[in-house]
């Protein structure tokens, strides 16, 4: 799987690099800078950008412009963007388009390497990796006010929040010691609480719940 | 082809109309009652309970000043500075009494209040009523006359201006002047109500005489500058040596252990080095929580506006966000005692006020940067010593900042920041 990497601190990209060559990712570019990796994401066609929000030359939000942009020209390009800093207004910039292949994590997940390399894997694949702390921030400001969200049962809002940051049933099961059967059966009563069509896509799935989410019914 | 621009005059008309309505109805009210209250307080200085009360209306009467001087910036173009010596907070009710009497800038209000309550009102009452009064005229021939005059035709005439309205061909002589005044209102109203604005400036703002008075307020929020940064820094230092530095030394010492435990107890190093790890982690959060009570990272990306944004997102109430700031970046001093100004006064209404629906308006005027947070909570905020609003106004005097709050009991409360910015 070819990967191009943007991050502008040499400790850090250089440290991307090999724990994505160890976990056997081809790295076709590692760049540090916005206009380098507009460059790279136009001629390359990598399976996967992994890039810092940040970047030279001016160290403001160039990477996630850069990543959007690129995705208008090739809708469905997968990115996964990394920040010092999550913000609920950049994920909903990243999941506009509706079209999945995109995560949003904080930099620090990159110490847990096996979640992280997970994460670059499922949004290659077209899903979603969310980083826990965007939706914890969406159920909180949502519990408020939100009835069927309040009847939701403890355990469901459990897979509520997992299923969000972009976790396939399987990986949910394994994460909370349950049988895939269970599971589904969580998912299937969220999506009835909560009003959403079921979908057996797991993408569709998950960008359904992250909408209902950001903006209610 | 004008018909655009004739439309938005007329409308600028009616809006002038309104405004001077308002402004007449609260300069004979409002004003006269801060006016009393005061002289009122300050007669009973010597008996002791002005001791207590001056203070306090004293205070209402700056914010109410404040009000004024945001009304005459953003209806009247007029930016009046306001020149208040701060007060210490820790000072006791004498010290404050006092050392707000012997602030020239109190005088002066209260100058303003007997001057606003009379001439103030008078000179905003013209651009109410010239338009309806020249409507009047206008209604005369089409029967208005009569209502106005037929049943006291005994009485005399009905005078509408110099015209003696008696019958329908006076009612039509009414109905020329009327005609007349309304091209008069079309073309005087808005500037009508300037001179009300201008009025407002000549009393309410340090004369040229005050430039002392202008260094001396600028040496002393420059001095609260200095405070607040140190305190600042101080914090920051704090966070870091309790935080950041002691998770590091934490996690040196685990792996040191780790290092001599690699080879006889594999375990215990493999548990060591989970701990570590926890421990950068920890020490990662804190500092981003450090990072954005300093800079906040979306501001230093995207601008104020997003920035504010980015904050509504976070809190748990509905909360709507206006921003029109003309495309433009100002400088980051601004920017940043602007969203730490909001971020305070949204701590303030989640808090205390129980509001569930929050709106925020960033707005740029000319030279003017304006932020208004308004709540449907149970209202009540004021400026007192210690709040949270008393911070923001001192932390703002270094702009030459205005903070003004509107907060009656049972809501809604309105809190606008206004600040210049070139």
């Amino acid at each position: 799987m070819r990967v191009v990497l943007a991050e502008d601190l040499f400790l850090l990209r250089d440290g991307l690099v090999r724990l994505l060559e160890a976990f056997g990712f081809e790295i076709a570019a590692a760049v540090e800078s916005g206009p380098e990796l507009d460059r790279a994401l136009a001629e390359l066609e990598p399976d996967v950008a992994v890039v810092d929000v940040r970047l030279p030359p001016s160290h403001t939000d160039e990477g996630l412009q850069c990543a959007l942009k690129a995705r208008r020209a090739r809708p469905g390009l997968p990115v996964l963007v990394l920040s010092q800093h999550v913000e609920q207004l950049y994920a909903r910039e990243l999941l506009a388009d509706g079209t999945g292949g995109v995560g949003y994590l904080l930099k620090d997940r990159v110490f847990d390497a096996e979640q992280f390399v997970d994460a670059v894997r499922r949004v290659a694949a077209g899903g979603t990796a969310m980083d826990p702390q965007v939706i914890q921030q969406l159920l909180a400001r949502r519990q408020g006010d939100d009835r069927p969200l309040a009847r939701l049962t403890p355990r469901e809002l459990e897979v509520l929040e997992l299923m969000a940051q972009g976790r396939s049933n399987a990986a949910i099961a394994e994460r909370l010691v349950v049988t895939e059967r269970a599971v589904a059966k969580h998912t299937s009563n969220i999506f009835a609480k909560l009003g959403l069509e079921v979908s057996d896509d797991d993408n569709r799935r998950v960008l359904a719940v992250l909408a209902y989410l950001d903006h209610g019914r | 082809m004008n018909s655009g621009r004739f439309r938005t005059r007329a409308w600028g008309t009616v809006v002038a109309a309104g405004r001077g309505f308002v402004l007449a109805v609260v300069a004979m009210t409002v004003s006269v009652l801060f006016f009393c209250l005061s002289l009122v307080s300050i007669a009973l200085i010597p008996v002791g309970v002005g001791i207590v009360t001056t203070p306090y209306v004293l205070t209402g009467v700056r914010s109410w000043a404040n009000w004024r001087r945001v009304l005459a910036a953003e209806w009247g173009g007029q930016r009046i500075p306001p020149a208040y010596r701060p007060v210490r907070e820790d000072a006791n009710p004498w010290e404050r009494t006092f050392g707000m009497l012997r602030d020239p800038a109190t005088w002066r209000d209260l100058r303003w209040l007997a001057v606003d309550m009379t001439a103030g009102s008078v000179t905003a009452l013209p651009a109410a009523v010239l338009p309806f009064y020249a409507l009047e005229g206008l209604l005369m021939p089409t029967g208005l006359w009569w209502l106005v005059a037929g049943p006291h035709v005994d009485h005399g005439p009905y005078w509408y201006g110099f015209v003696p309205v008696q019958g329908q061909n006076t009612a039509f002589a009414a109905g020329a002047l009327g005609a007349v005044l309304v091209v008069a209102a079309y073309a005087l109203t808005p500037r009508l109500l300037h001179a009300h604005f201008r009025l407002t400036r000549a009393v309410l703002a340090p004369s040229r005489g005050e430039l002392a008075e202008r260094v001396r307020v600028l040496t002393e929020t420059r001095r609260d500058a200095v405070d607040v940064s140190a305190a600042e820094l101080r914090r920051i230092e704090r966070d870091l040596h309790d935080g950041a530095q002691a998770r590091l030394v934490a996690m040196g010492m685990d792996l040191g252990t780790v290092e001599a435990l690699l080879d006889k107890d594999p375990e215990q190093a493999k548990r060591l080095l989970a701990h570590a790890r926890q421990s950068s982690a920890e020490a990662l959060t804190e500092l981003r929580d450090l990072v954005r009570g300093i800079h906040p990272p979306v501001l230093a990306e995207r601008g104020l506006g997003d920035a504010v944004r980015a904050l509504a997102l976070r809190l748990p109430v509905a909360t709507e966000v206006t921003v029109d700031l003309g495309g433009r970046r100002a400088d980051a001093p601004v920017e940043s005692a602007v969203y730490f100004a909001v971020s305070e006064v949204l701590t303030n209404a989640v808090k205390h006020s129980g509001a569930d629906r929050i709106w925020i308006d960033l707005h740029r005027t000319g030279d003017v940067l304006r932020a208004t947070v308004t709540d449907n909570g149970k209202g009540g905020a004021r400026i007192g010593a210690g709040t949270g609003l008393a911070g923001i106004e001192r932390r703002l005097g270094t702009f030459d900042g205005v903070l003004a709050v509107s907060s009656p009991a049972g809501g809604p409360t309105l809190v606008t920041v206004e600040i210049p910015c070139a």
